[in-house]
C-alpha cells in the first residue's frame, strides 16, 4: 500500500482514507444491504417459520411468526423461539400495515419490499440485487487484497489484539480516538469489517446458494456444511440479522465518533486528524 | 464533539424523512414496468449461470427412503372441483387418457395403464417450496424423455407444455387455469418424470392424482399437478397471459432454479 496521502490547509490536516473506488463500492453495497433485507422480509412473509435440518417440520419450527386469534376475538401477533412465546402485536404477525384494522402478516409493510405481499415481486427485487451486490463485493475485494488496502488498514496487529479489553471498555464508555489517534482503525472496528467482509457477507451468499435446488444439485457439501437446506434457510436469517445489528452499531459509532468527519471521509474521501488552534 | 449536536439531529432527522419518503417511493418503484423489466435480468443470468456451472444431467440429492417426511404439505388446488375430474376420480381413472401432441411426429394418447407400462423411475427426493419449506417423498413415476422420443420431437419445438385440471382462478377465458411449461433441456433431465406414485401408493388426489410431474431441480409451482395433457411448443407467447405457466402470469419467474 502506498503512503495515504495527506494534506494540510488553514491549519486543518486531513488524511485521504477512502479512494473513490471504496467510497462507491460502499454505498452500492449500502444499497444492495437495504433492498436485499427488504425484499429478503417479503420472502419471509410467504412462510414465516424456520427449522433445522434438512426438510421443514412443521409442528415443530425453531422460531415461527404467528397470528392468533384471542379469546376476545381480537387479532394477535406472536413469534415463538425455541419454544418461548412472545406478544408482538403490532409489529410480527399482526400489524395495521398500512390499513385500519390489524391483520394477519408476518413482517409489516414498512418492514418490507415491495410493501404489499408480493412473493414474486420480493423473489425479483433480491435476485437482482444479490447479484449487483456480489459484483460489487468482487469489485472491492479484487482492489482492497489487489492494493495491500486490507493488509494495512484492517489487519490486526499482536500489540492491538492484547489491547482489546482496553478497547472494549474505551467503546462502553464512549470514549473515542480522535485527532492522530484516529488515524488507523481501532481494534473493533477491524475485527467488526473483517467480520463483515470475510464471514456474514460470503456466509449470506453460500447459504443463499444451498436454497436454490438448483445451486444444491451442484453443490450438496456445502449444504451438508450448513446442516442442510432449512439450516441454511435459518442460517441465512440470523447472518441477515447480524448484519442489520453490525448496521445499527456502525451507524451509531457514526454518531458518537462525530458525524460530519465520518461522513465526509466516506463521500469525499478526507478524513480530519487535527485543527490547529487559532 | 459538544459542538456538533445541532448538526447531529439534523442528520438524524434527514435519515428519518429520507426513510419515510423512500418507503412511499419504494411501492411506486416496485410497481413499475420499467423496473420490472430491469430486474428481470437477473432472471435470465440466474437461468444461464446455473445451466453452466450444472449442466444438462447433475442430478438433484436423493435420500434413503428412512427420511420420507411424515407431513409432506399439499399447496395450491388439493381437489379439482370440474365435473370431468370428479368423473376421473370416480372411477378411478380408468377412462383418463394422457395426450401428447403438438409438434410431435406421433401424436400419443396413454390410458394410466399404458403409462404405468412405459421407463420409469423411482426417486426420494426433497420438494422446495417458493415460499420457503422443504419436505421429502419418494416419486415413482415415467421418465418424461423417452416417452417424447416415443412421440418424436419435431425439430422446431422448444418448450413442453403442461395442461392441468386445475383451475385455481376462475375466469371466463380459461386463463386461471394451471398450466406450465419446461425447456426440452429439463423435459430429458434423467430425474424429470410422471409421477404416478408417491411414497409407494398411488399419487393421491391432494398432490396431483392421476399424475404430476416431478423436475426435481427447480421449485415446487414448476411441478405441475392434475396433468392431462401435454404439448410440445415452439413459444408460450400464446398461452394463459403469455408468461409460461399460471403463477408466471401472476408474477412468478419462469426459471425457477433459485
Amino acid at each position: 500500500m502506498t503512503e495515504v496521502r495527506e494534506r494540510t490547509s488553514k491549519g486543518v490536516t486531513a488524511i485521504y482514507r477512502h479512494p473513490l473506488l471504496v467510497r462507491a463500492t460502499h454505498w452500492v453495497n449500502a444499497l444492495c444491504l437495504l433492498v436485499l433485507l427488504l425484499s429478503g422480509l417479503q420472502i419471509l412473509n410467504a412462510h414465516p417459520a424456520f427449522y433445522w435440518g434438512e426438510v421443514s417440520h412443521f409442528d415443530r419450527p425453531f422460531a415461527a411468526i404467528e397470528a392468533t386469534t384471542a379469546a376476545n376475538g381480537d387479532l394477535k401477533g406472536q413469534l415463538t423461539v425455541a419454544g418461548a412465546r412472545l406478544d408482538t402485536t403490532g409489529v410480527l404477525g399482526a400489524s395495521k400495515s398500512g390499513g385500519d384494522q390489524l391483520q394477519a402478516r408476518a413482517f409489516p409493510s414498512w418492514a418490507t419490499l415491495p410493501g404489499y405481499l408480493d412473493l414474486g415481486a420480493g423473489r425479483r427485487w433480491h435476485f437482482a440485487f444479490a447479484w449487483v451486490l456480489v459484483i460489487n463485493g468482487l469489485i472491492y475485494l479484487g482492489f482492497a487484497l489487489g492494493t495491500g488496502r486490507t493488509r494495512a488498514m484492517l489487519k490486526p496487529t499482536r500489540e492491538e489484539l492484547r489491547g482489546l479489553g482496553r478497547s472494549v471498555l474505551d467503546h462502553l464508555r464512549l470514549r473515542f480516538a480522535h485527532g492522530e489517534e484516529a488515524r488507523d482503525y481501532n481494534i473493533l472496528q477491524k475485527l467488526a469489517y473483517l467480520a463483515v467482509i470475510f464471514g456474514l457477507l460470503p456466509l449470506m451468499l453460500l447459504t443463499g446458494l444451498v436454497m436454490s435446488p438448483a445451486m444444491y444439485a451442484r453443490l450438496p457439501v456445502l449444504a451438508d456444511l450448513f446442516g442442510g437446506r432449512q439450516s441454511a434457510r435459518t442460517i441465512h436469517f440470523l447472518v441477515a440479522s447480524g448484519l442489520v445489528s453490525f448496521f445499527v452499531v456502525h451507524v451509531a459509532m457514526v454518531i458518537a465518533a462525530g458525524p460530519v468527519n465520518e461522513m465526509r471521509s466516506i463521500l469525499t474521501g478526507w478524513f480530519v486528524i487535527r485543527r490547529e488552534k487559532p | 464533539m459538544s459542538g456538533s449536536d445541532p448538526t447531529r439531529r439534523l442528520l438524524l432527522g434527514g435519515a428519518l424523512t429520507g426513510a419515510a419518503t423512500g418507503l412511499a417511493a419504494c411501492d411506486k418503484l416496485a410497481a413499475s414496468p420499467q423496473v420490472n423489466e430491469r430486474l428481470n435480468l437477473a432472471e435470465g443470468m440466474n437461468f444461464h449461470v446455473q445451466r453452466l456451472l450444472l449442466g444438462r444431467n447433475a442430478l438433484a440429492r436423493e435420500y434413503p427412503e428412512s427420511a420420507i417426511a411424515p407431513d409432506f404439505r399439499a399447496n395450491g388446488t388439493t381437489n379439482p372441483d370440474s365435473e370431468d375430474y370428479q368423473a376421473h376420480v370416480a372411477d378411478g381413472f380408468k377412462a383418463w387418457r394422457l395426450e401428447i401432441g403438438g409438434l410431435v411426429e406421433r401424436p400419443l394418447s396413454l390410458s394410466l395403464d399404458e403409462l404405468r407400462q412405459a421407463p420409469a423411475r423411482s426417486q426420494v427426493t426433497r420438494h422446495d417450496c417458493v415460499e420457503g419449506w422443504s419436505s421429502i417423498a419418494k416419486w415413482k413415476g415415467a421418465t418424461l424423455g423417452p416417452l417424447l422420443d416415443r412421440a418424436g420431437v419435431k425439430p422446431q419445438a422448444k418448450y413442453v407444455a403442461f395442461f392441468c385440471a386445475d383451475t385455481l382462478e376462475l375466469t371466463l377465458d380459461g386463463t386461471g387455469d394451471y398450466y406450465e411449461t419446461i425447456d426440452l433441456a429439463d423435459a430429458h433431465h434423467p430425474q424429470t418424470i410422471l409421477a404416478y406414485e408417491m411414497n409407494n401408493q398411488p399419487l393421491p388426489v391432494a398432490h396431483g392424482a392421476p399424475i404430476r410431474l416431478r423436475l426435481e431441480r427447480q421449485l415446487g409451482y414448476k411441478m405441475a399437478k392434475y396433468v392431462m395433457r401435454i404439448e410440445l411448443i415452439d413459444s408460450f407467447a400464446k398461452l394463459g397471459q403469455g408468461k409460461g405457466g399460471y403463477w408466471e402470469d401472476r408474477g412468478y419467474q419462469w426459471y425457477a432454479g433459485i
